[in-house]
C-alpha cells in the first residue's frame, strides 16, 4: 500500500545504441519528473494533481512527443491531443487537434472539470482554450529539432499515481505519428484505449495508435484485473504479450494497492517509477539496473 | 444456435408521450432499415457490408439524429460522428466532425478500409472525403426546419438539449409531459431523446460487426466529441460479439460500455444476455444508455436504462421484433 508513480516517454523501436547526447536528456528529464511527482505525492497532493502537473513537465520537454517537441503532420503542422481520468469517479477529460495550447494535459482537465462534455477537438477546442486565460499562447516556433533519425521513435507521454488517500489517476499526451494525416486521431485521447483508471488501477499506454485502440488496451487492463482477477502485473502481460502485435505497445500501470508495473512489447520504453515502499526504477530497455 | 442475426436502434431515451404519429413513422423506419439487412444478409453479404448499408439508410432518413436530420451545434450547423468496427481482427474506423459528407458511416469505413489510421476528423476527415471522391453535399443539406426550431429552444434554455422528433407545433401539448420526472442529462424526457443510430450484425459465417453514427447533443460546443466515435465506448466487435449504444454519452465512455460487453463474455465467461445485462444495471453509475448486440453464434440482446429506446431485431431462424418501449 502507500503512493506509487509511473511515468513514460514513449514505447518503440529506440535502438540499443541510442548516442548519449539523444539519450541522457531524456533520462535527465525522466528522472527529474519522477522526483517531481514523488515530491507531490508526499506532499499528499492529489493522484489527478499530480499525474497533471507530471505531464505538464514532460509536455514542456522538447526530447518528448508531446507539447514541445510534438512531431509534425504532413502539412508540417502540429496537432496535439491529451486525455485525464480520475480513477475514483471515473470523470475523464480528452483534447484532440490542438496547435496553439502550450499544455495540452491542463486543457483536457479544464474540459474535464469546466464543461458538460469529456472531449473538445480542433477548433471547438482551440476555442475552448481561449477563454480559459492561462492555458493558450502560441507556440514559439520552438529550435527545430533535428529530424528524427530511423528507428529513433521518440513517444507519447504519460503518467498513473496513486496518492496517499488510495485515489488512482491517469494523464496522456502526444503530438501523434510522425507524419500522420491531417486530422488523425490515434488511442491517446480515446478513454480506453491509450488512457483508463478506476477504482482498481490506472493505465497510461504508448506505442502504435491504431494497435492501442483495436485492443483497447487501457480497459483491458483493468477489466482483466476485474473480470479475470488476474494481478496489475499479469493483466499487463496480458495484453501487451497478447493483444497487441509486437513491437507496436507499451504502458504504465498502477494498482489499487500500490503495485506498479511497466510493460512493453518493443525494444525499449523511457520509463521510471517509484513506490513509497522504496523501490525506483528509471529505464529505456530491459534488464536496466535498478536506482 | 448458429445462424445469422441483427439489430438496429434509433436512439435510448423516449417521451412517453410520444405521439403515436411518430411512434409508427420510427417503427416504419426501423422496420425498413431491418429489411435492407434481412435481405443483405440473405444475399450472404458479410456482416461489415451489411451494417454500413443499414446504417446509410438510418443516416439518409431525416427521421432520427444522424445523417440528414442530425442535431445542431450551437452555431447551427451539423457536425457528425460515426464509427465501424469488423469482428475479426477488430479492424476499425472512425469519423468526426464531419460536415460535407452525406453519409458518415461510409466514410468510417474508407478510414478503416483505406487509410492507414483508425480514426479522422474535422478538416483532415473532409479532405480525406475529397480524395476517396465520397458524395458531397453542402451542410445545409443535414439540417431540418425541425431541428432548427429545437435549436432555438435548447438555446433559450440555454441548456444542451437532446433533439426530440416532434413537430415544432406539437410541444405545447406536451405540457403535460413537463411534470414528467423521467429526466436525462439533467432535461426533462419531453424535450430529449438523443436518437444516435446503430447496427450489428452477425453473418452466417460467424463474423460480427458493429456501426454506430450521430450529430451529437443539441445545441453542443463546436467540436465536442461523443462517444459514437469511440471505439470501445459507443461501437465495438470482436470475435465473439458486435455492439453498439446510444444514450449519455458521457455515461457511455465512462462506462467504455461496448467494449464491455464484450470483455464480460470474454474475460468473465458471461452470455450475451448476461454481458448486456451486466454493463446497464452495473457500468452506467448514474448514466441513461442503451446498446443492441449479437453474438458470433446467432443471439441478439439489447438492453437500456432508459424508458425505452428505438429499436429492430431478427434472427435467421425467423424470430423478428421492432419495439419503442
Amino acid at each position: 500500500m502507500g503512493w506509487a508513480i509511473a511515468l513514460h516517454g514513449g514505447a518503440g523501436d529506440i535502438p540499443k545504441d541510442l548516442p548519449p547526447e539523444r539519450r541522457k536528456p531524456r533520462e535527465a528529464t525522466l528522472r527529474r519528473c519522477l522526483e517531481i511527482g514523488v515530491a507531490a505525492l508526499k506532499a499528499h497532493k492529489s493522484a489527478l494533481d499530480v499525474v497533471e502537473l507530471v505531464v505538464r513537465e514532460l509536455e514542456n520537454c522538447p526530447h518528448f512527443n508531446a507539447g514541445r517537441g510534438s512531431v509534425l503532420t504532413t502539412d508540417g503542422t502540429v496537432e496535439m491531443e491529451a486525455s485525464v481520468m480520475d480513477g475514483k469517479t471515473k470523470n475523464c477529460g480528452a483534447v484532440s487537434g490542438l496547435t496553439t495550447v502550450v499544455n495540452p494535459i491542463s486543457l483536457a482537465r479544464l474540459v474535464m472539470e469546466k464543461t458538460p462534455h469529456i472531449y473538445l477537438a480542433f477548433d471547438g477546442a482551440e476555442a475552448f482554450a481561449r477563454e480559459q486565460i492561462d492555458y493558450t499562447q502560441p507556440i514559439k516556433k520552438a529550435p527545430k529539432i533535428a529530424p528524427v533519425p530511423e528507428g529513433d521513435q521518440i513517444g507519447t507521454v504519460g503518467c498513473v499515481a496513486i496518492d496517499t488517500q488510495g485515489n488512482l489517476a491517469t494523464a496522456t499526451s502526444t503530438g501523434g505519428l510522425v507524419n500522420k494525416m491531417v486530422g488523425r486521431i490515434g488511442d491517446t485521447p480515446i478513454i480506453g484505449t491509450g488512457t483508463y483508471a478506476n477504482n482498481l488501477c490506472a493505465v497510461s499506454a504508448t506505442g502504435k495508435g491504431e494497435s492501442i485502440i483495436r485492443a483497447t488496451v487501457g480497459r483491458d487492463v483493468a477489466a482483466l484485473m476485474e473480470y479475470k482477477g488476474l494481478s496489475l502485473e499479469d493483466a499487463a502481460a496480458y495484453v501487451v504479450e497478447e493483444c497487441a502485435p509486437k513491437g507496436t505497445v507499451g504502458l504504465v500501470a498502477v494498482s489499487a494497492t500500490g503495485e506498479v508495473t511497466m510493460a512493453y512489447n518493443t525494444t525499449g520504453m523511457f520509463r521510471a517509477c517509484a513506490t513509497e515502499a522504496g523501490h525506483a526504477e528509471l529505464g529505456i530497455w530491459s534488464s536496466e539496473s535498478n536506482e | 444456435m448458429g445462424g445469422w442475426a441483427i439489430a438496429v436502434h434509433g436512439g435510448a431515451g423516449v417521451d412517453p408521450n410520444l405521439p403515436p404519429q411518430r411512434q409508427d413513422e420510427a417503427k416504419q423506419l426501423l422496420t425498413r432499415c431491418l429489411n435492407l439487412g434481412i435481405s443483405a444478409l440473405r444475399s450472404s453479404l458479410p456482416a461489415i457490408d451489411v451494417v454500413e448499408l443499414v446504417v446509410r439508410a438510418l443516416e439518409s432518413d431525416p427521421l432520427f439524429n444522424s445523417g440528414r436530420g442530425s442535431a445542431l451545434t450551437e452555431n447551427g450547423t451539423v457536425e457528425m460522428e460515426a464509427s465501424i468496427m469488423d469482428g475479426p481482427k477488430r479492424r476499425c474506423g472512425a469519423v468526426s466532425g464531419v460536415t460535407t459528407v452525406k453519409n458518415p458511416i461510409s466514410l468510417a469505413r474508407l478510414v478503416m478500409d483505406k487509410s492507414p489510421h483508425s480514426y479522422l476528423a474535422f478538416s483532415g476527415a473532409e479532405e480525406f472525403a475529397k480524395q476517396q471522391g465520397v458524395e458531397m453535399v453542402d451542410n445545409e443539406y443535414f439540417i431540418t426546419e425541425d431541428n432548427v426550431g429545437m435549436l432555438k429552444l435548447a438555446k433559450e434554455a440555454n441548456s444542451i438539449l437532446y433533439d426530440y422528433r416532434i413537430p415544432i407545433v406539437g410541444l405545447e401539448s406536451c405540457g403535460a409531459a413537463a411534470e414528467s420526472p423521467i429526466l436525462m442529462n439533467g432535461l426533462p424526457i419531453s424535450v430529449y431523446a438523443p436518437e444516435t443510430v446503430g447496427c450489428v450484425v452477425v453473418d452466417g459465417q460467424g463474423r460480427c460487426a458493429a456501426a454506430t453514427s450521430t450529430g451529437g447533443l443539441m445545441n453542443k460546443m463546436t467540436g465536442r466529441i461523443g462517444d459514437s466515435p469511440l471505439i470501445g465506448a459507443g461501437t465495438y466487435a470482436c470475435d465473439l460479439c458486435g455492439v453498439s449504444c446510444t444514450g449519455e454519452g458521457e455515461a457511455i465512455i465512462r462506462g467504455t460500455l461496448a467494449r464491455d460487453v464484450a470483455a464480460l463474455m470474454e474475460y468473465k465467461e458471461l452470455s450475451l444476455q448476461e454481458a448486456v445485462d451486466y454493463v446497464i444495471n452495473k457500468r452506467l453509475d448514474e448514466g441513461k444508455a442503451g446498446l443492441i448486440a449479437v453474438s458470433k453464434t446467432g443471439e441478439v440482446a439489447c438492453g437500456f436504462n432508459t424508458n425505452g429506446m428505438f429499436r429492430g431485431c431478427a434472427t435467421e431462424d425467423g424470430f423478428t421484433k421492432v419495439g419503442i418501449w
